[in-house]
């Protein structure tokens, strides 16, 4: 396996960073879809609990038809595996986001705008910093789920690892398919751990020692 | 009402035909309340849970919009203020003090002076002021998280964070509702002093009607629907509650509650006869026999009070000598309030206590029947003409 990683090892690190680019940018564009959805649903109890139906219900889809679903839609490539990946990616993060912000003590809101500080103030530098915490927990959670999804949506040709388990699928039996999907699987994870890392960073970067567990 | 000792930055409050209903609720909230709030004193908003004095509060800085009615504060109609800048001007705090766990005390306390677009250097200065007027050193405790302080703490810096950007008006809800009752006390006396030296219009809702006569300059009693049943000073409630409401609220011992408004010094002090150290004993005797009084006080050299002495001893007595070490006198300050001066009576065996003055000078004697004269004078200032209450 060693010399198929090294004979391929521009591919492989090109692929891998496609993979890592991929899931990044959808999870961060699945973090600012769901704290908007959040901020907008957060404050109505019924409109609450339907986001966490919805977000339960979503995650059972399984990814491989809903990538089926898109394709008449979205074609074949990237655009598709973008779409699929950001929308299991923006499920947990929209969960974690309205119980983060619903668990804001009222009373720290209602002091804020007692003291003059307006909506957008209030929601910008009390609620979201006070629920990023539990934001940041569905981030880890989305980014660890997208590297899988990322994988099977190499299916549609979109970008990273993926290919590499697929073309060891469809060679099996031949010289390097078992080599050939190994690798994928072992780069996948591998990534998703140097990302958990990274998250874990910026959490304690980004979380007021006031509020740090 | 409370001598000003220093000026008065309070403005004042009027509330006028102010409702509150909410849609769907047969019954409004508040049903027309008016009142006037004086400046620089303090007025506590008293009732049973639910009875619309929180919502009232909370209709001075729009946090709740009025139905219909005028508030103004200062002679400005609220109404017509940015709701933003009228809060900015109007402190706030609410109970536990209400910090933000994120923000350091200092980002605590700067917040609205940020708000207010100050600049850095004085609200700096300005938040280590305020932590030196509510008893925390700003050194050890500026850049503490809320976490890291006590319940008594985190209420002072709320009310650091009221005062901050030195608002005329401020409002407080519950303020002292979340911590032990020694705390409490203690919180109420330092409210108590800070607004002496700052002379505020403080608006309190509160649900004890102890804390209500202690902090309250007047006292605004509401029943269901934000209706007055009394708006007047403590002392005046307490003599003649306006109805049987009142009275209940007001709850037993009225009159012992009473005497934690007054002071010794408004007591007319009752004359013994002294005697100095070293005085002839014949002398202070015939003096004593004279006035009718069956003991008399000794005083030292600088004309402190050491103890009581019988008459009936002094006949044994060349000279007035100095008391031994197991004197039975007791001594109040002539600003201790009447409860305390009852408290120490109790235990003297004299059934009364000497009262000193500055430095300790002896001023005179005050006994039961002088306290009991004293609740006697304030129940009838407050009775002018009895009133039948319907």
């Amino acid at each position: 396996m060693w010399d198929y990683i090294t004979e391929r090892h521009a591919q492989l690190l090109y692929q891998s960073y496609q993979h890592l680019s991929l899931v990044i940018q959808c999870v961060l564009l699945a973090t600012v879809l769901a704290v908007a959805l959040a901020v907008f649903v957060h404050r109505n109890p019924r409109v609450v609990a339907l986001a966490g139906g919805v977000s339960a219900i979503g995650l059972t889809i399984p990814s491989f038809a809903l990538l089926g679903l898109l394709i008449p839609i979205a074609g074949i490539g990237t655009a598709t595996s973008v779409i699929a990946v950001t929308f299991y990616a923006t499920l947990p993060i929209l969960r974690n986001a309205v119980v983060g912000l619903a668990g804001v003590d009222n009373s720290l809101i209602e002091s804020a705008r007692g003291m003059g500080m307006g909506a957008i103030r209030t929601l910008l530098r009390i609620e979201l910093p006070l629920a990023w915490p539990v934001i940041l927990a569905g981030v880890r959670v989305s980014a660890q789920m997208s590297m899988g999804i990322a994988a099977i949506a190499a299916y549609v040709l979109g970008p990273g690892l993926g290919s590499f388990i697929f073309t060891g699928l469809t060679q099996i039996g031949g010289a390097n398919a078992l080599n050939s999907a190994l690798v994928g699987t072992l780069g996948v994870v591998l990534l998703a751990l140097v990302l958990d890392a990274l998250l874990l960073l910026a959490g304690r970067l980004t979380t007021s020692r006031g509020i740090r567990a | 009402m409370p001598e000003s000792t220093t000026e008065t930055t309070g403005v004042d409050i009027e509330l006028i035909d102010v409702v509150k209903r909410y849609p769907g609720q047969k019954r409004a909230a508040v049903e027309s309340l008016s009142l006037h709030i004086p400046a620089g004193e303090i007025v506590m908003f008293v009732g049973p849970s639910g009875c619309g004095k929180t919502t009232s509060l909370k209709m001075i800085n729009r946090l709740i919009e009025p139905t219909s009615g005028t508030i103004r504060i200062g002679g400005e109609e609220v109404g017509r203020q940015h709701d933003d800048d009228l809060r900015r001007r109007i402190g706030y705090v609410i109970q536990g003090g209400s910090l933000f766990p994120h923000m350091t005390v200092t980002q605590n306390i700067a917040l609205v002076p940020g708000l207010l677009g100050w600049d850095r250097r004085r609200t700096a200065e300005r938040v280590d002021e305020l932590l030196e007027l509510v008893g925390l050193d700003p050194a050890r405790y500026r850049n503490r998280y809320p976490r890291e302080l006590s319940g008594g703490q985190q209420q002072r810096v709320g009310v650091a964070r009221g005062l901050a950007a030195d608002p005329p008006v401020i409002l407080m809800d519950e303020p002292f509702g979340a911590v032990d009752p020694i705390t409490r006390q203690r919180l109420q006396d330092e409210l108590l002093s800070i607004q002496e030296e700052l002379r505020k219009t403080i608006v309190c809702v509160t649900h004890d009607f102890d804390e209500a006569v202690k902090l309250g300059d007047r006292i605004l009693i509401l029943t269901e629907g934000a209706k007055i049943a009394q708006y007047d000073v403590p002392e005046a409630i307490l003599a003649n509650p306006a109805d049987r409401f009142v009275a209940d609220f007001v709850g037993a011992g009225a009159a012992l509650k009473q005497l934690t408004l007054s002071r010794v010094s408004e007591i007319e002090l009752g004359r013994r006869t002294v005697g100095e150290i070293g005085a002839k004993a014949a002398d202070v005797l015939r003096a004593a026999q004279a006035a009718d009084d069956d003991c008399i006080v000794v005083l030292d050299a600088k004309r402190r009070p050491v103890n009581w002495l019988w008459t009936r001893d002094l006949l044994d007595l060349d000279r007035i000598p100095a008391p031994r070490d197991d004197t039975d006198l007791v001594t109040i300050d002539r600003r201790a309030t009447l409860n305390d001066a009852l408290d120490l009576m109790l235990v003297s065996s004299h059934g009364s206590a000497v009262v000193t003055g500055r430095r300790d000078e002896y001023l005179g004697v005050v006994d039961f029947q002088a306290v009991l004269t004293r609740i006697q004078e304030t129940h009838d200032e407050h009775n002018p003409t009895p009133e039948v209450v319907a």
